[in-house]
């Protein structure tokens, strides 16, 4: 018995001289660190196709080729610590995309603050995640802003008076979505008569829908992930709630209407792009390589991976070089770059600040129906 | 008495004294994600030593390190932050009146770690202890989701799932190998006292174990009780070491980590759990290769993330069929084992000429 | 609350505990013959959900022939996983298996992401089985007259190779002592096989329903559906067949009320599992339908 364990131990040191082949010279290198395994691998790995498919719509910058590192983070703060020291010391990146859940990019960030290499977070919500952190950036929205705009999009557009709102309590993202949305719709003039949470990983929420729909309300606000949106959203319709149903960009992906089916129609949600009114020349040619690459229509996690990749490449491009220090000032004054997911000027602190699209699905489709300025 | 102790203590206190100084030399020539690692390992040996003392050494097969490394994390980063950070951080609901105002410096925060977990521990192991076997290990898996679940949802207390972040990062290899030389110093002094041989007793056979006189209760309320609070400063060794902490740190993932750390090690030895840290510790990120694309020759072979944890888990069920002690078994590191192996060597080197 | 949303809330209950305690037979049984807690048995029922998927998505299978196929392949899992993983320790101490039981949990939760990908994908519900029924204000899913119909059936077959087989003569012996058993001529290896292919029948069988009641699937989607078996199999007591299907639905009608009476506590709805199997081991182990608690 002994033996077979030294035999397996002798392997796994075979292995280890088919190590990895070192990057040959004169590329920009850029680190990725996502979640790939874990609880929340659905988004790291959708993220990382959107960062490929830019990869191959621009794969070379300043005349050089770009190189990416993915490395996983096992969706748990530890190892995406690791990961960021080891894209900065052992592959010697010299700029960072990552990560898709605000707490693990809390944890990566000073690390990259620390050694002055700029990270890009596609989807890192949170508004504490850029908070005096210097070289950490984001291309999504931060939780006040679409909160307050779902708010006021609700009560002026809807007429809504009486909000309920279903929250997954696990999640910052959530969270912090429900509450600016609550807190902007009480300025609003409205009320929120019914709060109920549920858990990442939940699949019944027919007992909060069923309180909820003791309670009366003329919209629910659902500012969850997608999978959690269209099952609350099926199970809504199998109990008869017949509210509008507003969420956020995190339900923005064809999961959404392939799991909902016909109970998703109808749906509003604030969003990054639409297809048929794309903002930008990039997103046509992003969404189009994108659906070609995977076979599946882009989704919000994707394009915002991509629009991170496309940030640091205008970045790079304008700073002419590949210092840690001369991206993250080229970053610093992104101005009205035409990005997949609308026009992005990175704001004080670091965060985008870009027009927001408010989609409904119709016919099992994301149409578009308005833009909303900041 | 052991056999030599004199001179057992002497070689102890040379191999701490060069551990010591590899450390000085690391933390003034490696690199960020060297040291990085280095911390990691020695969190993991606190947690793993502690972790083998209930699991391991006293047979009472459990699964809460998740919660205890919780507690403790939040218990000692609460007392690190300043007011203002903490007022910074609570953007969604404000913090809890005395937490808000509560400083204390890193030691003592590790302290009161350590000691508020213990007391959660202590708590715990009442209704804990009134079952055994795969029972234990399921209620302490449930307990360890309960304390999840509640930092989820006590905002005013932990921030909910938005977590606390800007920890300062007190956390250095002093502290983190020093935190990890006490704690194994103390289990292992701890044992081989007569509490320990007690807890051993208990791990063979309950029953046999009451008969001649041992409260088996009692000596896993102190097994359980001296684990939780060296978790408990292990999670606030953590919570310095990457400065962020959330609810999802602290998920079923981690207990498996740590599982997986003292099966390799052999369950029930203390220095096994230490060496086996620190191999999964350093194999964990050595083994990032695998998801990487591996160009061999002419074979290319594109990159596969997720293996590693594929590997991990072929790796525990291997080890349990096929090397269930481990690398040390039951039996503890000594110096006389290792000086009794380089004793032919030595006579054969002295005949030779 | 008014009535009708009451009585709403009982048919969520039951709706969600019925699912909870189909998965929790399979469970129970293969507790009550081989005293083993199969940490897998929820990522068996996921195994088994991307079985029906493959059929009908790859292979364009009709849903029944997909779901049949499944259920066959989730059988050979099981043997597979007993042959592979929990054979070679089977003599050894019971906390050698339970680890190697989380170890097999593990590498069918990773091996998935990695084959199948962590996205969610959509698992196709018949038309037949999604029609709402309303009776008096309450609304309801066909599927969910269903659910009862198919974990009876099953619990009928599973009793009947129990009770009534050779195969179930030597399972219940083995459950009392597999060393004696073993001496006494019969194939304990082959018994034990066929235990886990039952079990994992039972499991994907479990799974198929659960995924046509919350039509996603995903390599994570057995956890929180396998540890709410696991706890209504003991609320029923542990071993007891039919003792998991009622576990199960006081179970599902707990978190349903629970959420029902104060959703403003909905926050907690997964700790009321945990703090019910506390509450349960600490003072009536034996569970409701109690049979001997074993050591």
């Amino acid at each position: 018995m002994r033996k077979l364990f030294i035999c397996f131990v002798a392997l796994s040191l075979v292995f280890c001289f088919a190590g990895p082949t070192f990057a040959a010279k004169g590329t920009v290198k850029i680190g990725v660190y996502l979640p790939m395994t874990g609880p929340v691998a659905a988004y790291g790995q959708m993220e990382w196709a959107g960062v490929q498919t830019a990869n191959k719509i621009m794969p070379t910058v300043l005349g050089k080729k770009v190189e990416l590192f993915l490395v996983d983070t096992k969706s748990d703060k530890i190892e995406a610590a690791n990961a960021v020291d080891r894209l900065i010391k052992k592959n010697k990146v010299h700029a960072i995309i990552g990560e898709a859940i605000s707490g693990n990019t809390l944890a990566g960030g000073p690390i990259a603050d620390k050694a002055k290499i700029p990270m890009v977070s596609p989807t890192a919500t949170n508004p504490l995640v850029t908070q005096n952190r210097e070289y950490v950036f984001r291309v999504c929205f931060i939780d006040p802003f679409q909160g307050e705009m779902a708010a006021k999009y609700a009560a002026e557009k809807l007429g809504a008076k009486k909000a309920a709102i279903l929250v997954d309590i696990a999640q910052d993202y959530c969270v912090g979505l429900a509450n600016f949305f609550a807190k902007s719709f009480i300025k609003h003039g409205g009320k929120v008569v019914a709060t109920a949470y549920c858990q990442t990983l939940d699949q019944d929420f027919t007992a909060q829908l069923s309180s909820i729909m003791a309670a009366k309300p003329d919209v629910l606000y659902m500012p969850n992930y997608y999978t959690e949106v269209a099952l609350a959203c099926k199970q809504a319709a199998e109990l008869g709630l017949n509210v509008p149903v507003f969420t956020a960009d995190g339900a923005q992906a064809p999961e959404l209407i392939t799991i909902g089916g016909k109970d998703v129609e109808g749906i509003i949600f604030t969003g990054h792009f639409a297809k048929e009114a794309a903002a930008t020349e990039l997103a046509k040619k992003y969404i189009d390589a994108y659906e070609k690459d995977t076979g599946k229509e882009a989704s919000a996690f994707d394009a915002l991976g991509a629009d991170a990749y496309f940030v640091l490449m205008d970045a790079i491009t304008r700073a002419k070089s590949v210092k840690g220090d001369k991206i993250r000032a080229a970053l610093a004054s992104t101005k009205n770059f035409k990005a997949v997911s609308g026009i992005i000027n990175i704001g004080e602190d670091g965060n985008a600040i870009k027009s927001l699209v408010l989609l409904n699905v119709k016919d099992g489709q994301f149409r578009y129906l308005a833009t909303l300025n900041p | 008495m052991e056999e030599h102790h004199r001179r057992n203590q002497i070689l102890t206190v040379i191999a701490v004294g060069i551990g010591l100084l590899f450390l000085y030399g690391a933390q003034e020539y490696a690199t960020s994600y060297q040291i990085r690692i280095l911390n990691n390992c020695a969190l993991f040996v606190i947690l793993a030593a502690s972790y083998n003392l209930i699991n391991g050494v006293t047979g009472q097969f459990s699964l809460e390190p998740n919660a205890f490394v919780a507690i403790g994390a939040y218990t000692s980063a609460l007392l690190t932050l300043t007011p203002a950070e903490k007022q910074l951080s609570f953007i969604i609901e404000p913090i809890m009146w005395p937490l808000g105002v509560l400083h204390a410096p890193f030691f003592i925060s590790l302290l009161a770690a350590g000691v508020v977990t213990a007391f959660v521990g202590f708590l715990m192991g009442f209704p804990v202890f009134r079952v055994r076997g795969d029972y234990l290990a399921i209620v302490t898996l449930g307990f360890g989701e309960v304390v999840r679940v509640v930092a989820n949802n006590t905002q005013t207390i932990t921030n909910g799932p938005l977590g606390l972040k800007g920890i300062a990062p007190h956390t250095n290899l002093w502290w983190s190998w020093g935190i990890a030389i006490i704690t194994v110093f103390f289990i292992a002094r701890l044992v081989r006292s007569s509490f320990g041989r007690a807890m051993k007793a208990v791990k063979y056979d309950e029953t046999a174990a009451e008969a001649v006189g041992i409260n088996a209760f009692w000596h896993k309320m102190l097994a359980f009780t001296t684990s939780a609070f060296f978790e408990g400063v292990g999670g606030g060794i953590l919570a310095h070491l990457i400065t962020t902490i959330s609810p999802t740190l602290f998920t079923f993932f981690l207990t498996f980590n740590l599982l997986i750390m003292i099966v390799v090690g052999g369950l029930g030895s203390t220095t096994g759990a230490c060496i086996a840290a620190i191999i999964v510790t350093f194999g964990g990120e050595y083994l990032r290769f695998v998801e990487e694309p591996i160009n061999f020759w002419f074979i290319h072979i594109p990159a596969i993330p997720g293996m590693r944890m594929v590997i991990f888990s072929i790796i525990l069920i291997l080890m349990m069929i096929f090397a269930r002690n481990g690398i040390m078994g039951t039996k503890e590191f000594s110096w006389n084992w290792v000086l009794n192996k380089i004793k032919p060597v030595k006579i054969f080197l002295r005949k030779k000429p | 609350m008014e009535p009708t949303v009451f009585a709403q809330q009982l048919i969520n209950g039951i709706s969600l505990g019925s699912l909870y305690g189909l998965i929790a037979i399979g469970y129970t049984m293969v507790y009550g013959i081989l005293r083993l807690i199969n940490f897998a048995h929820g990522d068996v029922m996921m195994m088994g959900c991307f079985f029906a998927f493959y059929g009908i998505m790859m292979f364009s299978l009709p849903w029944w022939a997909s779901f049949i196929i499944a259920l066959v392949l989730t059988g050979l899992l099981g043997v597979l996983i007993d042959r592979g993983a929990y054979r070679p320790v089977r003599n050894a101490p019971r906390i050698s298996a339970l680890i190697t039981a989380i170890g097999v949990s593990f590498l069918l939760e990773n091996a998935g992401l990695v084959v199948f990908g962590g996205r969610q994908k959509a698992f196709y519900r018949p038309e037949i089985f999604s029609e709402v029924h309303t009776i008096g204000g309450v609304r309801f899913l066909e599927l969910l007259i269903w659910v009862p119909i198919i974990t009876l059936l099953i619990l009928a077959v599973i009793l009947f190779i129990i009770y009534k087989t050779k195969v179930g003569r030597a399972m219940r012996c083995i459950s009392h002592d597999m060393e004696t058993t073993r001496l006494m001529g019969v194939d304990v290896n082959r018994v034990i096989a066929i235990t886990f292919a039952v079990g994992s029948v039972a499991a994907a069988a479990g799974g198929i329903m659960w995924a046509m009641r919350y039509p996603q699937i995903n390599p994570l989607m057995g956890i929180i559906p396998g540890l709410k078996a696991f706890v209504a199999a003991v609320l029923g007591g542990i071993g007891n067949v039919a003792g998991a299907m009622i576990g199960g639905l006081l179970l599902g009608l707990a978190e349903i009320l629970l959420v029902a009476i104060r959703p403003d506590l909905s926050g907690y709805r997964d700790a009321i599992a945990f703090a019910i199997l506390i509450l349960i081991l600490i003072f009536r182990p034996t569970g409701l339908m109690g049979e001997k608690l074993p050591e």
